[in-house]
């Protein structure tokens, strides 16, 4: 049954793949032309509830090239795609067959964690050049690190650690944590925690849902008898959409406000309407930010695609930008495995779209996190809850 | 806890086994009477909301773009049968089973193709858009409500359709003996293809009528199916009273199971199924 829904959907795929391709035999006569082209494979979800994760990740990844020749280290660019479904039990299966089946020289996935997990795993055996462009599971850049893996988007603590210093600023002393129950969710809340205790704050309660459902009266009732200051919470994609409207429809924002990392109000605002006002998110990037190269990213994303620019296309341009400039700095020689792992750390991202940011010794963003409430259906970034912050990377030995 | 919040979560677990209720009359009656298994339930719940998310956006009402959305899930459901389903009747359920898996994967692709993506909601139409309050700080939202009356309606009309009416009699008799209905001058292919297209109709219906409580997401259908499947086996295969009690069954059971035992609560349905196989192997009401 797998090998059918990923030949199927590779197919589906292979559009954007011959388009890449093209591009880069517009170029060809370059002195490396005759190396072969980059092979570069992306593990992502096609299908399912991200989805659109995975396409705007792709659309970001393409973009970053097409905008700097087309090319990487002057060798034509192969784009191989996986759809990993976002289904734990077939990552392995799916990581493989890129690495070994396919012998990609780059390996960049995925959006879910738990698939991650067993990508990295896999990776990790094998040494190659692996980037992880969303998933943010701690232990990836912390007790699973090793010098080939780099992590390009966020770690769940770093987006939920500074929102528990931001809630009790703003005089919240008590309050309830409702999250999916999976590695990403508990380790938010755990990062909300640990912000919030060292603050001074107390939780009442830790409530779990099983992913990924998305009904939710039962938890609001709960909620509603707690009567808690605030309440912080871990959603993404369809589910956040329906958390944040059935938390309005219940009529709980007009006395427990809704907080969260920024996944509850990102790329899903217009789906949330008028349910999402208010909400306060912290996220290590806004589209409303005010800077120069975010402006001119998130205008020419929307001319290409035809769709409004967000997180996750920024953390597939910057995952573009870091195998564009690796690959500039060695030449386009992949041969040398150990020389192309430290071009890819010495890579600096001054101009990205978030706010410049760089890579830790394990190999994970030290980025800005802002502090965003939805106005008038944007995120808008009232403050910066943590300037350059840097994950503490337990249990990474590197 | 006090008397309020059991009793607000009782109306959570009916309300959500309700609408179980209505996802799974659907496969009650393709599986049981037609001795079909229909993995593509799940995928044709899931076209109905993006049907229902498409055609509210174009006509602005979420009832007219029902009554537009049924006739083409109706027939879906007709193509299905006539060029797909009915060259299986005499196969091997495993035959059934790769089809209509195969058919989950056209129907995903499609979504993406047609219409992309991204997560949508549908509004609730601005009549019911309303909520009740049942605490001093907690409102429950009007539409629930009537997703609930929609729900019994249908149950009530499936029930009197199925026992008390001529056609009703035609369709149980061929789910027991096909043969025999066909001998005595009936044309049991039409009834077929009838029974299939109205399990299409509810399945997409479900997915409609849903779609403002569920949102609108790639892949929404596939936790709906292995749900809808409990329901039917928890109530016995084929008995519309069995879905019934067993959808509510497995909704107060969710709903209680996450407030009761949260570290249990993905298990307590399954835990249910295997106790109530335990007990009646075929189901409640088979």
């Amino acid at each position: 049954m797998k090998t059918t829904s990923v030949s199927c959907l590779s197919k589906l795929r292979s559009g954007m793949t011959a388009g890449l391709a093209a591009f880069g035999l517009a170029f060809s006569g370059s002195a490396l032309a005759d190396s072969g082209p980059v092979k570069v494979g992306l593990m992502l979800p096609y299908t399912g509830t991200f989805a659109q994760l995975g396409e705007a990740i792709t659309n970001g990844i393409q973009m970053a090239i097409e905008e700097n020749g087309g090319r990487l280290g002057g060798r034509e660019v192969e784009i191989v795609t996986v759809d990993d479904e976002s289904d734990p039990s077939r990552a392995t299966q799916n990581a493989q067959r890129l690495i070994s089946g396919e012998r990609v020289d780059f390996l960049i996935g995925t959006v879910h964690s738990g698939v991650a997990t067993a990508m990295v795993r896999v990776a990790r055996e094998e040494g190659v050049p692996t980037i992880i462009p969303n998933a943010g599971f701690d232990a990836a850049t912390g007790a699973l690190c090793a010098p080939n893996i780099f992590r390009t988007s966020f770690s769940s603590w770093q987006t939920a650690y500074p929102m528990g210093k931001a809630a009790y600023e703003r005089g919240y002393e008590r309050m309830v944590t409702l999250a999916w129950r999976y590695a990403f969710g508990q380790e938010s809340v755990a990062g909300f925690k640990q912000g919030f205790e060292e603050a001074g704050g107390e939780i009442i309660r830790e409530i779990y849902v099983p992913f990924p459902d998305v009904e939710f009266q039962a938890q609001l009732a709960e909620i509603a008898s707690l009567r808690p200051d605030a309440v912080f919470s871990f959603f993404a994609g369809g589910g956040a959409v329906q958390y944040v409207r059935d938390y309005a429809a219940a009529g709980l924002n007009e006395t427990i406000p809704l907080t969260g990392s920024g996944f509850l109000t990102d790329g899903t605002l217009h789906a949330q309407g008028e349910a999402a006002e208010g909400v306060l998110t912290t996220l290590h990037y806004s589209t409303q930010l005010d800077n120069e190269h975010n402006q001119r990213f998130v205008q020419a994303y929307e001319e290409k695609f035809d769709m409004a620019a967000d997180i996750y296309a920024v953390q597939g341009y910057d995952t573009g930008i870091l195998l564009v400039r690796a690959m500039e700095a060695v030449n386009g020689d992949t041969s040398d495995r150990d020389a192309l792992l430290q071009a890819m750390r010495e890579v600096e991202f001054p101009d990205s779209p978030r706010g410049p940011w760089q890579f830790s010794r394990a190999q994970h963003p030290i980025q800005n996190i802002y502090l965003r409430e939805v106005q008038n259906g944007q995120n808008v970034v009232i403050d910066i809850a943590a300037e350059a912050l840097e994950d503490p990377a337990r249990g990474c030995n590197m | 806890m006090d008397l309020s919040l059991f009793l607000i979560q009782t109306l959570n677990g009916v309300q959500y086994g309700l609408l179980l209720f209505l996802i799974a009359s659907g496969l009650t009656l393709i599986f049981g009477i037609m001795h079909i298994i229909n993995l593509a339930h799940g995928a044709l719940y899931m076209v109905g909301a993006y049907l229902a998310f498409w055609l509210t956006s174009l006509v602005g009402n979420l009832f007219l773009a029902i009554i537009l959305a049924l006739p083409i899930a109706l027939m879906m459901g007709i193509l299905i049968e006539r060029f797909l389903i009915r060259h299986l009747y005499a196969r091997a359920h495993l035959d059934q089973v790769l089809l209509t898996f195969g058919l989950i994967l056209i129907f995903n692709a499609l979504q993406s193709i047609i219409w992309g993506n991204d997560v949508h909601s549908v509004p609730v139409p601005e009549w019911l858009n309303h909520s009740v309050a049942l605490t001093d700080n907690l409102r429950y939202p009007v539409y629930r409500l009537f997703i609930s009356g929609v729900c019994i309606t249908i149950a009530i009309g499936m029930y009197l359709l199925i026992q008390r009416t001529r056609l009703g009699m035609i369709v149980r008799a061929g789910a027991d003996d096909r043969e025999m209905v066909r001998s005595l001058g009936v044309n049991i292919n039409r009834v077929y293809t009838l029974v299939f297209a109205a399990g299409t109709a509810l399945a997409a219906f479900a997915g409609m009528i849903a779609s403002p409580v569920s949102s609108v997401y790639p892949g929404m259908g596939e936790s709906v199916l292995i749900l809808a499947f409990v329901v039917v086996v928890i109530g016995g295969i084929g008995s519309i009273k069995g879905a019934f009690l067993g959808a509510l069954l497995v909704g107060l059971t969710a709903t209680w199971g996450t407030v009761l035992a949260p570290n249990f609560a993905s298990a307590a349905v399954y835990a249910l199924m295997a106790i109530v196989l335990l007990f009646k192997p075929r189901g409640l009401f088979a």
